[in-house]
């Protein structure tokens, strides 16, 4: 058979091969395919569709068009909220991704003792379920009892209320970092391991230090698993549920319904029987999501591209 | 909290909460009918019903209710009852409104709290149980108590526990601070509060900030009624009045002297508080005697209790905070066998003294509420004391009208963020009961309700 002979041949034997191949594919991927759509995609555009309509416990249900999702814009509830988050964001995230990037460099550095088990034991908390962590939480932070306000007023000191209104935040700050710092270090600690050794052999030959590694090598490295863990904790804060749902139990003054933007889209759907116009703050909540992430991302890209 | 999230997944962030939504979201179907058109069941179709193999689903989160159950079960050995504890307040009625929309899976018959009967009667979820016979029972209930479940000749519950409200006192305490008898008003409350803080340095009781059915047991003491609702279109909401605001000048004036303390109730540190003795007392209800007990072992013999401080003296008025009773659902497919096991646990009287003496709930039925076996008991925790006699006579001292608005799960909510959240940082809670009359109407406005 020569060469000339068989391309219309060939071809669609060729072609069958491929088809063969791309169905096998698309069967992969099926069962996650079905999942997402009857899990996420349907659920998205029935509640886009019911965040477009009204319905009052007088008079039924009647299409409002954008009317819900101008409320949830001049609602100063749901702003208070976003701004909180935004709050959180600019002090809680920097201060656990640099935790947790510190971590990740001293135990990928080998000078630790025991790194495998520092490893595990920043990880833990991780694996506690954010219900048990919150309760856990709760205790400590007691006014009356929890072991904090004890230990400062057995020193003689004026303990401060950790569940009032105006510390609460820090305090669910606290709570957050200490469950995600080891996430987040996993994710930045897979990243060092995959470093060439080369790189650290050559450095070492010129003169730099562990300092000057981490700092120059390093770092730069693993920028792009810095970034993710960036975008995710972004995300993480915007939809902060857990925390304040369960501190709304120990501190009910100090958490409105309307503390966190996924909080009060909650309330507002099973506490208000307001459907619809929590699926609007739910959309509006995810298009900002969608802005910060992307505006972050955007800023390092042309921060990489200028250096 | 979700913090794993693909990357590629980012605009999705919102539909895990459009998903959580959609729960619920299924649209409404209407809730079938409750009115009060059918002819009344006669009692051949009732041992019918009740000889015919038949499942019903009791929600409900009342302890050890399976026993009362077991009663029913024993006389009717037709009728299975599956009991399901959904959880407590709030999630419970979310849960039944859930079941209820997606219209399958709901319950025959549910616990039901007074004060949430309106919210489902208004969206016809509830079954109208004067057909069924229960027109009838009128008379074996305390009378305020039965205006709680019955509305224009309509009957939507029968009761099962009530908590007319008292005072609950440490008598060790008080007698520190040279106080001998509860205080009989609200006068000689408050100077007896100064005095066991500064020779014992408790307070005397605590002020939660996050409870609005013991303000709202105050202000029902205090005469007002600060909610109705005409069963249609139309809610009355009034709770800024000028008697509201003397009531609530009353315990501001606590608050700021630091004479009573605002922890939140039912957490961690208000448990403590009443079992150390930070607390000389707590205004309650009928239901926290054995409550309290639980909560206080330790504490044992050194408590007391007495009828709630009066506006003026010789007066005897309380209020009620709490209790509940069994509804059936509209959507039962067998009303009559529903009906039976919700009137039977709460009308038989081997049940109901069963409730009142062996889970302790306090009893709405007139036979129980005068059976010596209920009336005498002493209670060792409170020194000997007949206190279930004490209750039974308070009970007929609450306020016979007090209605409720349609959407008490939101008066609830938003109590914690207007008055409550004055109470809790010692500010102007004449400016907070504003806040929730404000959030009150609103939402009444919102929800297509005409505001009186």
């Amino acid at each position: 058979m020569t060469r000339s002979s068989a391309p219309a041949v060939r071809r669609p034997r060729h072609n069958a091969t491929q088809r063969r191949q791309n169905r096998a594919a698309y069967l992969f991927v099926a069962p996650f395919m079905l999942i997402f759509i009857a899990m996420l995609v349907v659920p998205l555009f029935y509640s886009g569709y019911l965040s477009f309509f009204q319905d009052r416990l007088i008079g039924g249900s009647a299409f409002v068009g954008f009317q819900n999702y101008v409320r949830a814009l001049t609602d100063q509830a749901f702003i208070d909220g976003v701004l909180r988050m935004g709050g959180f964001l600019l002090v809680q995230v920097p201060v656990m991704l640099a935790l947790a990037l510190f971590i990740a460099l001293a135990v990928d550095s080998g000078r630790v003792r025991g790194g495998k088990y520092v490893r595990l034991l920043v990880f833990v908390p991780y694996a506690v379920p954010g219900v048990i962590a919150a309760l856990m939480w709760g205790y400590l932070y007691g006014n009356d009892f929890g072991p904090i306000a004890q230990t400062i007023r057995a020193a003689g000191l004026d303990a401060p209320n950790l569940l009032s209104p105006d510390l609460i935040l820090y305090s669910i700050m606290n709570v957050v970092t200490w469950g995600f710092v080891g996430y987040n270090m996993i994710i930045m600690y897979a990243a060092l391991r995959s470093i060439p050794g080369e790189l650290y052999e050559a450095a070492e030959i010129d003169g730099a230090g562990q300092f000057r590694i981490a700092w120059s090598i390093k770092i730069p490295a693993i920028r792009p698993a810095i970034l993710l863990t960036v975008i995710f904790s972004i995300i993480g804060t915007f939809q902060l549920f857990a925390e304040p749902s369960l501190f709304d139990a120990i501190a009910p003054n100090a958490i409105s319904d309307s503390y966190t933007p996924n909080y009060y889209a909650y309330n507002l759907a099973f506490v208000n029987q307001n459907i619809n116009y929590a699926a609007a703050i739910a959309f509006i909540l995810g298009i900002v999501i969608m802005i910060v992430s992307y505006v972050v991302q955007l800023s390092t890209q042309r921060r990489e591209r200028l250096s | 909290m979700r913090r794993v999230v693909p990357r590629t997944a980012k605009m999705l962030g919102a539909s895990a909460v459009a998903a959580a939504l959609l729960l619920t979201g299924c649209t409404a179907s209407g809730g079938g009918g409750g009115g009060g058109d059918q002819p009344p069941a006669s009692q051949d179709e009732i041992d019918e019903a009740l000889s015919t193999p038949t499942k019903l689903t009791f929600w409900t989160w009342v302890p050890d209710i399976q026993n009362e159950v077991d009663l029913f079960e024993e006389e009717y050995p037709e009728i299975d009852v599956e009991v399901v504890n959904v959880g407590q307040g709030a999630p419970h009625y979310q849960k039944i409104r859930t079941a209820i929309e997606a219209g399958e899976g709901a319950p025959d018959v549910v616990q039901m709290e007074y004060q949430y009967i309106n919210s489902f009667a208004l969206t016809e979820s509830l079954l109208d149980l004067a057909p069924y016979g229960a027109d009838e029972l009128e008379g074996d209930y305390v009378d305020w108590v039965w205006n709680q479940v019955s509305k224009d000749g309509a009957v939507y519950g029968i009761p099962q526990d009530v908590g007319p409200m008292g005072n609950l006192y440490r008598e060790d305490i008080l007698a520190k601070a040279g106080i001998t008898e509860a205080p009989a008003t609200w006068e000689e409350y408050a100077t007896a509060a100064e005095a066991v803080k500064s020779s014992t340095g408790s307070y005397i009781t605590n002020f939660a900030p996050n409870q609005a059915g013991q303000v709202i047991g105050l202000l029902w003491q205090a005469g007002e009624k600060p909610f109705s609702y005409d069963g249609e279109q139309t809610v009355g909401v009034n709770v800024n009045s000028d008697r509201a605001k003397e009531v609530m000048a009353y315990w501001q004036d606590l608050v700021q002297r630091d004479l009573v303390s605002i922890d939140p109730d039912f957490t961690d540190q208000w448990y403590q508080g009443l079992a150390s003795g930070k607390y000389a007392g707590w205004l309650t209800a009928a239901w926290g005697p054995v409550f309290l007990q639980g909560t206080a072992g330790e504490t044992s013999g050194l408590w007391r209790a007495a009828e709630l401080p009066q506006y003026a003296e010789g007066e005897s008025v309380s209020g009620n905070w709490g209790g509940s009773s069994d509804a059936v659902l509209a959507s039962t497919e067998n009303p009559i066998a529903a009906y039976e096991l919700a009137k039977w646990i709460n009308n038989d009287k081997a049940s109901t003294v069963k409730f009142a003496t062996e889970q302790f709930l306090f009893p709405p039925q007139n036979d129980v509420l005068e059976d010596p076996a209920f009336v005498d008991q002493e209670a060792e925790f409170y020194g000997g004391q007949k206190v279930n006699q004490l209750f039974s006579e308070i009970s007929d001292t609450v306020d016979s009208d007090f209605d409720w608005l349609p959407y008490m799960d939101y008066a609830y909510s938003s109590f914690e963020d207007s008055i409550g959240k004055a109470i809790a940082e010692k500010g102007d809670l004449s400016a907070g009961l504003d806040d929730w009359q404000e959030l009150l109407t609103t939402y009444a406005t919102d929800q297509g309700f005409t505001v009186e």
